[in-house]
């Protein structure tokens, strides 16, 4: 039932050419996901280019710079149901300018999808997206092996892919890596079984996203909220309402939980769970809600609500795997805004431990610049503590982003090793 | 057996209501742009929602365009005197009586891109640092590259080239005066789910949305109702229709689809297997192919 289902969303990387926008042009347009009206759209497009078919490419490539050029700036997000699931896909750009799109859709993302070109095999940007996807921890990344059409979908290329991938990905911790064979062109093995592949045993692309099993990923342990705002009607009928909302980050809370306030310490008891007009008996990640406490204490934005049997780290000092998204470049001993679910405090970058090379993943010692699209580990200190899981263990407690108060951009992303 | 997971409709629902409490956290004075479309109608019910039993902490900012439907128009006052909120209107007439804008001439004249400027005028003049939009990225494809929280320029101008990039949930709000951000909380919301969650919630909605009779003239594929804006051609005639609108703008712009769907069950049934977009019938996108993201850029909705 339609009711019961779930949302998964998933990320697309590869390099320019894998065809990553003829992919998603072909889900939508197989899952007939695509209307009439852009369909005709397209196809004027297609002809004012001079090509001969409809290019399913044009489909997510929505700036002006981005149709004259034939290729995909920024992150642009589509959206199809089957009646098993809805789906968001987060379409990246593989241009090696944009990698910290890639960083921004896959950080929200389930599953990843990365390409492959049969006929190029695992190159720079392979590796690039597939430790991204790891270190961002995606739990579920499928590899697909595409324009087989154009190797003959011959089993042997698709299974020396295989093999340079594995090589590779050995090294990165990924919880479960799949492959399909595919040709986003013709549509092989994308919603429809290939005919021309029949060597391979298993399911299509969009069966395969159908069935992920997501609901085992979340932390269903470390009971975390993070109040965002206090609501007080301080009306006739709400004289005395406080309710401290926030979403669920993680974990389960129930009424009469032995709750404490981070970093203050003051405990208290959970006395409502209120959705809009409704009490509720429990909250888990994702939900948003209104707490009340039994005792009446010092509750703000940026403080967390806990279960006092599991408590986060209370810090000031992190290791921090950071990606720097900004071309200018990282000035360790320089100030910056740090923020951290609802809480924003200043930061410095005290030291760069290392930088990987992305490509052997080895470790770069000895240097203090971070530049575009640089990884490296890093210590920062901030000016209050934060209350903080390891990403690996909670993905909203275990991650954080600098803001430079000169550009207020978001300058980096980092995940709380 | 108890499940923790959300269905997709409460997760959406979720999402939206953590972004408008951190738009209330992060900013000292946000609006709710209110259209009296049913995407504006939908982030108003979610507000509610996400502040409640607190009355709703947003005014709404209508754009008035002079050219409305007068059923939009008691729609939005019964809606504020139920909320108790604040309305500021913003008048494309005044910006036009001021010589601030130029009407637009011809057949196919609107005023469409003219809100841009009474909108930008307003959030100026209200010291409005954040406008929270009914905008969803599966509208329209340069909406497809929005962020949660929009950055504008001094100028209200809109950047896709450059946009902040925007991590998990840790949205960045920061701006220098005289700037300003649009906040979409219904973002990653299809044309369906927003149906299906009207049904869901039993949202009113404007009486305009369902099957009635009215008098149309034919142009451009759809049914553009009539009205005194409407300059008719020599081979236009007025004729009644059973129609329905699928999308709500100026009474100029707007196309209505026939149709008998006089429920929201019907209506839900027949979006299910429409053919062809909601914005398909709004003539403002048909100018160009990269219409919305012009106007974007330039600080549109």
């Amino acid at each position: 039932m339609i009711e019961h289902n779930q949302l998964l969303r998933f990320t697309t990387a590869g390099s320019v050419d894998d065809g990553k926008s003829t992919l998603i042009g072909r889900l939508l347009f197989d899952s007939k996901s695509i209307f009439q009206d852009q369909l005709e759209a397209i196809e004027t497009a297609s002809r004012k280019k001079g090509l001969d078919g409809v290019d399913l490419a044009l489909f997510t490539d929505g700036l002006r710079d981005e149709r004259e050029q034939g290729i995909t700036i920024d992150v642009a997000y589509r959206y199809f149901t089957t009646p098993k699931r809805k789906f968001i896909i987060t379409d990246t750009p593989g241009h090696i300018q944009y990698t910290r799109n890639m960083v921004t859709g896959a950080s929200t993302a389930n599953a990843a999808v990365v390409l492959v070109d049969a006929r190029n095999g695992v190159i720079e940007q392979t590796k690039r997206h597939s430790f991204i996807a790891s270190l961002l921890q995606i739990p579920h990344i499928i590899v697909c092996v595409n324009k087989m059409d154009l190797v003959d979908y011959d089993e042997t290329a698709f299974n020396r892919i295989i093999c340079q991938f594995e090589k590779f990905s050995s090294k990165l911790l990924i919880k479960d890596i799949r492959f399909i064979p595919i040709s986003a062109l013709n549509g092989d093995n994308v919603v429809n079984r290939s005919t021309h592949m029949n060597w391979y045993q298993g399911a299509p692309l969009l069966h395969t996203l159908e069935t992920l099993h997501i609901a085992s990923d979340f932390n269903k342990v470390d009971a975390r909220f993070p109040v965002q705002t206090v609501i007080r009607p301080q009306s006739a009928h709400h004289r005395d309402y406080r309710g401290y909302a926030g979403r669920v980050s993680s974990g389960i809370f129930r009424v009469g939980d032995a709750v404490t306030v981070m970093p203050s310490g003051f405990t208290s008891k959970i006395k409502t769970i209120d959705a809009f007009d409704k009490e509720l008996k429990k909250a888990y990640a994702p939900m948003s809600v209104a707490i009340t406490l039994e005792d009446n204490i010092d509750v703000g934005r940026g403080d967390m609500i806990v279960k006092s049997n599991n408590k986060p780290r209370a810090t000031q000092d992190l290791d921090v795997m950071l990606c720097w998204l900004n071309n200018h470049s990282a000035k360790p001993g320089t100030k910056y805004s740090i923020k951290h679910t609802s809480n924003m405090q200043k930061a410095m970058i005290k030291e760069v431990l290392y930088k990987f090379n992305i490509n052997t993943l080895e470790r770069i010692t000895n240097t203090n610049e971070l530049n575009m699209n640089d990884i490296a580990k890093v210590k920062i200190r901030t000016t209050r503590p934060l209350m903080i899981d390891s990403y690996r263990e909670n993905r909203i407690t275990g991650s954080i982003i600098l803001i430079d108060d000169g550009t207020n951009e978001t300058v980096a992303a980092g995940m709380i090793v | 057996m108890s499940k923790y997971y959300l269905n997709y409709l409460d997760e959406l629902e979720s999402e939206a209501i953590y972004v408008l409490r951190e738009v209330w956290a992060q900013f000292q004075n946000p609006v709710i742009l209110f259209s009296g479309g049913k995407d504006s109608i939908v982030v108003t019910h979610l507000a509610k929602k996400a502040f409640y039993p607190a009355k709703i902490p947003f005014a709404l900012l209508h754009i008035d365009t002079g050219h409305n439907f007068p059923e939009t128009i008691t729609f939005r006052d019964k809606i504020i005197s139920d909320l108790g909120t604040q309305l500021i209107v913003g008048s494309v007439q005044e910006s036009i009586d001021s010589g601030r804008v130029k009407e637009e001439k011809g057949k196919n004249a609107t005023r469409n891109a003219l809100q841009i400027t009474t909108l930008l005028d307003a959030i100026s003049t209200h010291n409005i640092d954040c406008a929270i939009g009914g905008g969803r990225r599966d509208e329209e494809k340069a909406r497809a590259k929005e962020r949660f929280f929009s950055h504008r320029d001094d100028f209200g101008q809109w950047d896709p080239k450059n946009q902040r990039p925007e991590l998990w949930s840790l949205f960045n709000g920061k701006y220098f005066q005289g700037e300003h951000f649009r906040a979409f909380p219904i973002s990653n919301w299809t044309e369906m789910d927003v149906w299906n969650y009207i049904k869901r919630e039993g949202i009113q909605i404007p009486s305009l949305y369902f099957s009635h009779e009215r008098d149309v003239v034919w142009r451009k594929n759809s049914w553009i109702p009539y009205s005194k804006f409407l300059v008719l051609q020599a081979d236009e005639h007025i004729v009644k229709k059973q129609i329905r609108f699928r999308t709500l703008g100026d009474i100029t712009i707007t196309g209505g689809m026939e149709s008998d769907a006089d429920t929201l069950e019907k209506i839900v049934a027949e979006v299910a297997i429409m053919r062809n977009t909601e914005r398909g019938n709004r003539s403002d996108d048909k100018r160009s192919e990269t219409a919305m993201e012009d106007r974007k850029r330039q600080g549109y909705f």
